[in-house]
């Protein structure tokens, strides 16, 4: 039955008119307008429509609707400051060239940040093993592996900061 | 054979021109159609009024980095900063025509018109500050924007003022004489991608990213295997769902709705039986099918005599390759969003030619190509399958039928199964060497492969190269299975023959096989790069099988020469074969962008790990088993060695294609290592733990 569901989306508050079984993945895209979710595989085998529920990445595209509700989504769009500044993962990823035709990079910028939550000090090969999920068919691995060692290098130097 | 062609026809939309024709004619008929690119060069490029240059190009970026690369030869050559460079690619309502993106020949073939447009531009700039000066034009220079007078640097005007209030065409006419490659600030120097930002933000647009008010999503019912025909369906259930509309014309059924899931959820609900298509050759027997099913071979090299070869070699070798049908399988599906009304037609698509889609729609629509505008968003990887614009087409086809625009963006499903595979090749090959262990005999034969780089980049007195049929041409229509262009078309089986059987000869000529391919190669450049890669990778090499697991591999393409080296673990037990490192050169002329270049090199050597060692595409009449990532194995994070690449400097030969060469390098480089590694010759693309463990028995 289609109902009103309420979560948070990068912060701010939504309410969707919706069936609860729909997946998250298209409610982003279609319903909110939020297109830097992307769709690759819808089987949860390439990681392109990583986000972050309540700071830990899913799979948007076999995560139903229903099962955020009251909880906080983070996607690609919300990840910089408000101000414009990147998130470390973000800065070192362009940087780096961690990224090609860029279509898997909103789910590898989310996966990345996820991980990186939990291990905040990482060695390459935790990183790879954090990543191994999200595919990425222009083949900048080794790209992305040096950004988000980078990126935990930034983060962790922020949290030492007074 | 039934295709996708008579799948169409039979629809009986009307739609008569296109589809009753061959796909594949139509296909090599655009391969081949060369026009100019146009001289007008405010057609390349608009110094506006605020002094931003917007630039045109009819290229598309799609990952291969021309969105940053382009700006910073036109930067480079009109003396602007990068930052003041708009880049506008792929609208055809905008920008210069152009074939497509393939062939890594963005920079090659579009560079050098854009350079002399901007050296034109620049002249125009400097008329107009003569006059507004009172400064001969021959006294004034050009930086950052700004036009100024040598003797007296504080006498200037930027090209903002200039421009303002100007409406001035000039035609490209190649007298205005341009910068020589020195003193270059902008081009030539390694630059962060321009479109990064917009890309780790979300905010990238892609085909499926576009909005419009009232847009439909729309699924489409498909067949179980190409070749099958839709006997009945029943759509009374879907189009009782809240907001669903059904397209129903012939085979063609399409549920659409505002929320493409909803629309999902509705075509799951239609039931449909279909015909099985005709017997047909499958996985199992697609060699001994493409062996009794040969086109015409052409030759693509000959020298001296293959008889006066083969009695001049002292030792000859036969050895016949294969490579099974693989998927481009970019992360992105083909997707498009078009919007049809009386007037004619406008499309978002993924495409790699746009221009080419512009035709196509106008042909479907019975309209001039001028009511169509195609605009390409970023596209998310093409790799030369989307140069297939089928959604698009069904796109126009519905949003005609419903009056709406319709957004058709395929499944990973569709993808696989509409995908045009890189084809299934037989590679047979006799090569010999004399009593000093020169190559004096090469008869090489490559079976609905394709040419491109087939003629091996060494010194072979008595040899010829043929191929018959291939992606491209008259070739398709011998394949069972829809064929395409798969980065580096051609050459990357090409480079996985020639090189095995260049290693299997230089291990009869009892010689290491780095300096038996120096000793041969035809031009200095190759021996250049096989020596930059040597000092990269570091190690002594030994006539083969060394047991460490080391290979080489050189070849050409594009106009760019290449060398790779490997070192790879097998493990005999599984049979997998662990990629430890991989090194690369590459001499590809001038380079534009040395990050850029460094990328794609790197990006070629990791995606060719795919095809060397696990993607295949198996399939059975009609049917294609791999349809999902779960199936078709891509390279992943933990395949990852360790990557180096180098470029080898070459600036006075102008740039050469950058994009496909590496990738070419990957089969042929594992499969010496491999060779290396455990003493025995793998002869079959991809080489997985099965084909190992077989030749390891």
């Amino acid at each position: 039955m289609r109902r009103a569901i309420r979560f948070t989306v990068n912060g701010r508050p939504v309410e969707v008119d919706a069936e609860p079984g729909r997946l998250l993945l298209w409610v982003l895209r279609s319903d909110l307008g939020l297109t830097g979710t992307k769709y690759g595989c819808g089987e949860r085998e390439c990681g392109a429509c990583t986000v972050l529920v309540d700071g830990r990445p899913v799979f948007s595209c076999r995560q139903r609707v229903g099962s955020v509700e009251g909880r906080e989504v983070m996607t690609a769009e919300g990840v910089a400051s408000p101000d414009g500044t990147l998130h470390p993962v973000q800065e070192a990823l362009v940087e780096h060239g961690g990224l090609q035709c860029g279509f898997c990079t909103p789910g590898m910028v989310m996966r990345a940040v996820g991980f990186l939550r939990r291990n905040p000090d990482p060695t390459r090969e935790d990183i790879a093993r954090g990543m191994e999920t999200n595919l990425c068919r222009c083949g900048t691995y080794n790209r992305i592996v040096d950004a988000v060692e980078q990126a935990a290098r930034q983060l962790r130097a922020q949290e030492d900061r007074p | 054979m039934t295709t996708r062609r008579d799948f169409l026809r039979i629809s009986g939309m009307g739609i008569v021109v296109l589809y009753t024709m061959d796909i594949r004619e139509l296909m090599a008929r655009r391969t081949f159609q060369f026009r100019d690119y146009p001289k007008d060069f405010n057609a390349y490029l608009r110094i506006g009024e605020d002094g931003r240059v917007a630039f045109f190009t009819g290229k598309i970026e799609m990952g291969q980095g021309v969105y940053t690369s382009l700006p910073q030869m036109l930067a480079e050559e009109l003396d602007v900063p990068l930052s003041s460079v708009d880049p506008i690619l792929g609208d055809t309502d905008l920008c210069p025509w152009d074939m497509g993106t393939f062939g890594s020949m963005s920079t090659r073939f579009f560079g050098p018109p854009m350079r002399q447009a901007a050296a034109e531009a620049k002249a125009v700039l400097k008329d107009l500050a003569a006059e507004r000066l009172g400064v001969p034009p021959d006294r004034l220079g050009t930086r950052d924007g700004v036009v100024y007078d040598v003797a007296d640097p504080a006498v200037s005007v930027t090209y903002a003022e200039l421009a303002r209030g100007q409406r001035i065409e000039r035609v490209v006419r190649g007298e205005v004489s341009r910068d020589e490659p020195t003193g270059y600030t902008v081009s030539g120097v390694a630059t962060e991608r321009q479109d990064g930002r917009a890309k780790v933000t979300g905010q990238a647009r892609y085909a499926a990213d576009i909005r419009l008010d009232g847009m439909l999503s729309a699924r489409i019912l498909r067949p179980p295997a190409h070749g099958s025909r839709l006997r009945d369906a029943d759509t009374t259930r879907a189009a009782s769902v809240e907001g669903v509309r059904v397209v129903r014309d012939g085979d063609l059924v399409a549920v659409l709705h505002r929320h493409p899931d909803v629309a999902q959820e509705a075509l799951g609900m239609v039931t449909a039986t279909w015909d099985p298509p005709a017997e047909g050759p499958g996985s199992s027997n697609i060699f001994e099918y493409l062996e009794g099913n040969l086109p015409e071979a052409r030759v693509v090299s000959e020298a001296g005599s293959l008889s006066a070869g083969r009695a001049a070699s002292e030792t000859v070798r036969e050895s016949t390759f294969r490579a099974n049908y693989m998927a481009h399988a970019p992360m992105e599906p083909h997707a498009a969003l078009a919007s049809v009304d009386g007037q004619g037609a406008t499309i978002w698509a993924s495409t790699q030619n746009p221009f080419t889609l512009r035709r196509e729609a106008a042909e479907i629509l019975g309209c001039p190509e001028e009511d169509v505008r195609v605009i390409t968003p970023f596209v998310g990887g093409g790799f030369g399958g989307k140069t297939e614009n089928d959604q698009a087409h069904e796109a126009v086809r519905l949003s005609r039928a419903v009056g709406a625009p319709v957004q058709v963006a395929w499944t990973r499903e569709e993808e696989f199964f509409y995908d045009s595979f890189r084809p299934a090749t037989i590679v047979h090959v006799a090569s010999g060497v004399d009593h000093a262990g020169r190559l004096v005999f090469w008869d090489y034969r490559n079976l609905h492969g394709g040419n491109r780089s087939s003629d091996p980049v060494y010194a072979i007195p008595h040899h010829r190269v043929t191929s018959a049929g291939g992606w491209g041409g008259s070739g398709p229509r011998y394949h069972p299975l829809r064929v395409g262009a798969w980065r580096g078309p051609g050459a990357n089986v090409n480079h996985f023959a020639i090189e095995s059987q260049v290693d299997i000869m230089a291990e009869v000529a009892g010689r290491d096989p780095l300096s038996f391919r120096l000793e041969h190669a035809k031009d200095e450049r190759v021996r250049g790069v096989l020596r930059a890669a040597a000092d990269l990778f570091g190690e002594e090499w030994r006539a083969g099988p060394s047991g460490r697991g080391h290979g080489v591999a050189s070849g050409a393409d594009a106009g760019t020469v290449v060398a790779a080296m490997a070192e790879v673990d097998v493990d005999r037990k599984t049979g997998a074969v662990r990629v430890l490192r991989v090194v690369c050169a590459q001499d590809m002329g001038e380079v534009i962008n040395p990050e850029g270049a460094r990328m794609q090199m790197e990006g070629g050597l990791i995606q060719g790990l795919g095809y060397a060692l696990r993607e295949e595409i198996h399939f059975d009449r009609g049917a294609i088993i791999e349809r999902n990532f779960d199936r078709y194995e891509l390279p992943r994070f933990s395949w990852l060695p360790s990557i180096e690449v180098t470029i080898v400097d070459n600036p006075a030969l102008g740039p050469q294609g950058g994009g496909e060469p590496s990738v070419t390098m990957v089969g042929a480089v594992l499969a010496n290592a491999i060779h290396d590694a455990i003493g025995k010759r793998m002869h079959e693309l991809p080489m997985t733990p099965e084909r190992v463990l077989a030749a390891l028995a």
